[in-house]
């Protein structure tokens, strides 16, 4: 791990450490060659991707995010107010994974990224006739004439004995929508390429003019499996706006739900993906688990996938000593249950058989697409921003890194294992000594524009949002960027070479989110 | 052949029991199956009925026709279920002896159940999906690689009468059923394999997924709705109990009444419910344990039927004979 000084690696970008979790910061850039190599610098300074958004009037924008060890920068390219569809620099020559993100921005703004050869729509579908945020806020779409006349391009493999498979957007069985195309020979895939945004719903522009609480109500419900995770990245922007820090029992809370709802998703995961090798049983094993700790989430928070639990300035509810004590009981059961459906999962040859060497994501490519969450530790990258520097709670018990080096769904399956274990004894390190809390503060108001950002360790990865205020807590401009956008091209590298018939348990393996990736 | 003789309505009765206990009873023994696979998975079951409402349900459905198929498409469902049901006429499991057995010998049954394969794979192809292309080019390879198999384990059941007819199969092994049969022990272990393959069951296939690219058998039927689902459905679970009762002819006849009064047949009938029963569960068993293989582990599995069954062929011949 490079542990030099930020200020000497990064000249020019500082950070200051925050109590509340990472350090972050935004870094405004005058010029589109200042932001280009800025990028390029913090690229090569070990930097991950992180995302990269547009805002629109008053203040039009692209920023782009980066994670190094030292903390969050995010680079903000101002744009010029009167050009009708300005341009900025590309990214994608050098980072590959900004291509989606731009293609977005472009089809949300209208901004144009230069160099950007990719020219084929990406979450809009050419479906509308002008830029939807480009757009004041509340007036209506016109739709493109020329919407679905043409097939969108795929790039196609040709050869004695390929053909096509096409996938989805409906399913046989009841997931969220996505397309997939498959190019291949007999049995074994060649080429898969993804066409996502089927779940489009305009969330930047919804965050549009409204107050901090139903933005924190919206932030909740972008993907209902990661609520807590994007309620806590949002919290985390408006009290970094608004120069807030929540109390230690506050955080100390929060960390505690994040880390239930990794748990809860984690055992979800692990009994899909042995029902998708065709064992039935670890679906309806590890679906009895998890559903008791959704019963246990409505007994003690009042929901069962603990919407709106994290409000800006604080969480909903307390727990009482009885409650604690009941989650320490559910914790040490939990902690059984997980060693013994571990050993059974490591000891049943045929499902071994399905998971090893399926779906490999070798740790170079994980590292040259810069993933983290749980895909990337599959893949030997060392990213965990709890492990790494979450503040506090995260320093004071520090939960261990889950890592595993193959790459392939055995390494995604022992991953998950590892870290509801590590879960299980850091959220009982918390039980056991939580602090003294009130639940909630009121968070104090701006007088001047104010910005934030937030980001978090969700279940599949880092969540982050980042809110721009207009005085008074209106949100001039918002936005909340789930891991899945930065995994599902890894997905694109991990099928090929393996059966059409293993697709579905390499899928599930990575289990991204579609509503997170197509917000 | 010696046959024993039988009055052509006495005969004729037999037959149609038969056939409406198989047709009938085929939802059952899914039922069960389904229950017992619910309680080793510990989810509560749905009940042995349940097949037959799923059924009904399909039957009052309307049928909806995919774009662009032909008539192969609505003929399919039917053909499929009048092989299979057919078969129920030659495969002796009320008596030793139904008249119309002569008709068709054991290789004439993997004939009929070779030709619903082949009609099920037509009929996905009719579509004109991904899907059922792909399922039928995988049922297609399943059933090439166990269809050697099968045919092997009939051979060594025919060793004793040197005749691949049925009923002089099974009154050869019902005289020697006395003794212990190494030979027999290895075409029952074939048997399940081949079992297992032929019907779509775990580990070569998965009658539970809702993964379209995973499907063999659920990826040929994806296209179909309503009473033609239903046809289709049901004659799956009759080719089931079609192979448990070959299955139970072969390696377990004891208690198949020879001559046909009302004792005899209800005594036989209450022993086949047990014995279906029983493999039943085992099924349910061998499904919870097993994960589902690669596609292209299947041939693997073939091949170790076909070597067993080829042990058993060869163990008549150096211990038995």
């Amino acid at each position: 791990m490079d542990n030099r000084n930020p200020r000497q690696s990064l000249p020019g970008l500082c950070l200051i450490p925050r109590e509340d979790g990472i350090p972050r910061a935004l870094f405004p850039q005058e010029t589109p060659e200042a932001y280009l190599a800025q990028a390029r610098i913090l690229e090569s300074a070990g930097g991950r991707f992180l995302g990269l958004w547009g805002a629109g009037d008053p203040e039009p924008r692209i920023c782009t995010a980066f994670l190094l060890r030292e903390g969050l920068f995010v680079l903000v390219l101002p744009l010029p107010k009167e050009t009708p569809s300005p341009t900025f620099p590309s990214l994608s020559g050098f980072i590959p994974a900004a291509n989606r993100f731009e293609r977005t921005v472009r089809d949300l703004f209208g901004f144009r990224p230069e160099g950007l050869e990719d020219t084929r729509p990406w979450i809009g579908h050419d479906l509308w006739a002008v830029p939807p945020l480009s757009l004041p806020p509340g007036s209506p779409v016109p739709e493109n004439p020329g919407a679905g006349s043409s097939d969108y391009p795929f790039v196609r493999v040709t050869g004695p004995g390929v053909h096509e498979i096409p996938v989805g957007p409906v399913h046989a069985g009841i997931i969220e929508p996505g397309h997939f195309r498959f190019q291949v020979v007999g049995e074994k895939v060649l080429r898969l390429e993804e066409l996502l945004g089927y779940t489009h719903k305009g969330v930047d522009g919804l965050f549009r003019n409204r107050d901090i609480a139903w933005g924190a109500r919206l932030a909740a419900r972008i993907s209902g499996d990661s609520t807590v995770a994007t309620s806590m990245a949002y919290a985390q922007a408006i009290e970094q706006a608004l120069d807030f820090s929540p109390a230690a029992g506050v955080r100390a809370l929060r960390a505690l739900l994040l880390e239930r709802e990794r748990i809860a998703n984690h055992l979800g995961d692990l009994g899909a993906i042995g029902n998708d090798a065709g064992l039935g049983f670890a679906l309806s094993q590890f679906g009895c688990l998890k559903e008791n700790l959704l019963r246990k989430n409505r007994q003690h928070f009042g929901a069962r996938y603990l919407f709106d639990q994290v409000t800006p300035g604080g969480v909903r509810t307390s727990l009482d000593d009885e409650a604690i004590a009941d989650l320490l009981e559910e914790n040490g059961i939990l902690l059984e249950e997980i060693l013994a459906l571990h050993k059974i999962y490591d000891d049943h040859g045929g499902l071994q058989d399905r998971f090893q060497n399926t779906g490999v994501l070798l740790p170079e490519v994980a590292h040259r697409l810069g993933l983290g969450g749980v895909v990337g530790r599959a893949s030997a990258q060392a990213w965990d921003l709890r492990a790494d520097h979450g503040g506090d709670p995260y320093r004071r018990f520090p939960p261990a890194l889950a890592l595993a080096h193959t790459g392939d769904v055995a390494a995604r399956v022992l991953v998950r294992f590892l870290e509801i274990q590590e879960s299980l004894s850091f959220s009982r390190a918390l039980l056991e000594h939580l602090p003294e809390h009130s639940i909630a503060e009121s968070i104090p108001d701006n007088s001047g524009p104010a910005e934030g950002l937030g980001i978090v360790e969700g279940f599949r990865g880092e969540v982050l949002a980042w809110v721009r205020l207009a005085p008074h807590g209106v949100i001039e401009a918002a936005h909340i960027q789930d891991p899945s956008a930065l995994l599902w091209p890894a997905l694109e590298i991990a099928v090929p070479g393996n059966l059409v018939a293993d697709f579905p348990l390499i899928n599930k393996s990575f289990n991204l989110s579609y509503s997170g990736n197509d917000l | 052949m010696d046959v024993s003789p039988l009055s052509l309505r006495s005969g004729f009765f037999l037959e149609g029991a038969q056939l409406l206990l198989a047709i009938i009873g085929a939802p059952l023994l899914a039922g069960w199956i389904g229950l017992c696979r619910a309680l080793l998975s510990n989810r509560s079951p749905a009940g042995i009925l349940q097949p037959w409402r799923d059924l009904l349900r399909l039957f009052r459905k309307e049928t909806l026709l995919p774009e662009g198929t032909s008539f192969l498409f609505r003929a399919v469902p039917y053909l499929v279920f009048a092989a299979l049901a057919s078969s129920t006429l030659f495969i002796p499991f009320l008596g030793t002896d139904p008249p119309l057995a002569p008709v068709a010998d054991a290789v004439v049954l993997v004939g009929l159940f070779s030709l619903a394969r082949m009609m099920m794979a037509f009929g996905a192809m009719d579509a004109g999906t991904p899907f059922g292309d792909l399922g039928g080019r995988r049922e297609m390879m399943v059933g090439f690689l166990a269809e050697p198999a099968t045919l092997m384990i009939l051979f060594t059941a025919s060793l004793w009468s040197h005749s691949t007819s049925l009923p002089a199969i099974i009154h050869s092994l019902l005289d020697a059923s006395d003794k212990f049969h190494p030979s027999l022990l290895f075409a029952l272990l074939a048997f399940i394999l081949v079992f297992l393959a032929e019907n779509g069951r775990l580990p070569i296939d998965n009658p539970a997924t809702h993964l379209e690219l995973t499907m063999i058998h659920e990826a040929m039927i994806l296209e179909y709705s309503g009473p033609l689902l239903a046809m289709m459905e049901w004659a799956s679970q009759l080719k089931l109990i079609l192979y448990l009762l070959i299955g139970a002819d072969f390696f377990f006849p004891a208690g198949l009444p020879k001559v046909l009064s009302a004792g005899a047949l209800a005594g036989g009938l209450l022993l086949l419910s047990l014995k279906l029963l029983v493999a039943g569960g085992t099924l349910a068993v061998i499904e919870t344990l097993l994960a589902k293989l690669r596609i292209f582990r299947v041939p693997e599995f073939t091949a170790l039927a076909y070597l067993l069954a080829t042990m058993g062929f060869l163990i008549h011949f150096v211990l038995e004979v």
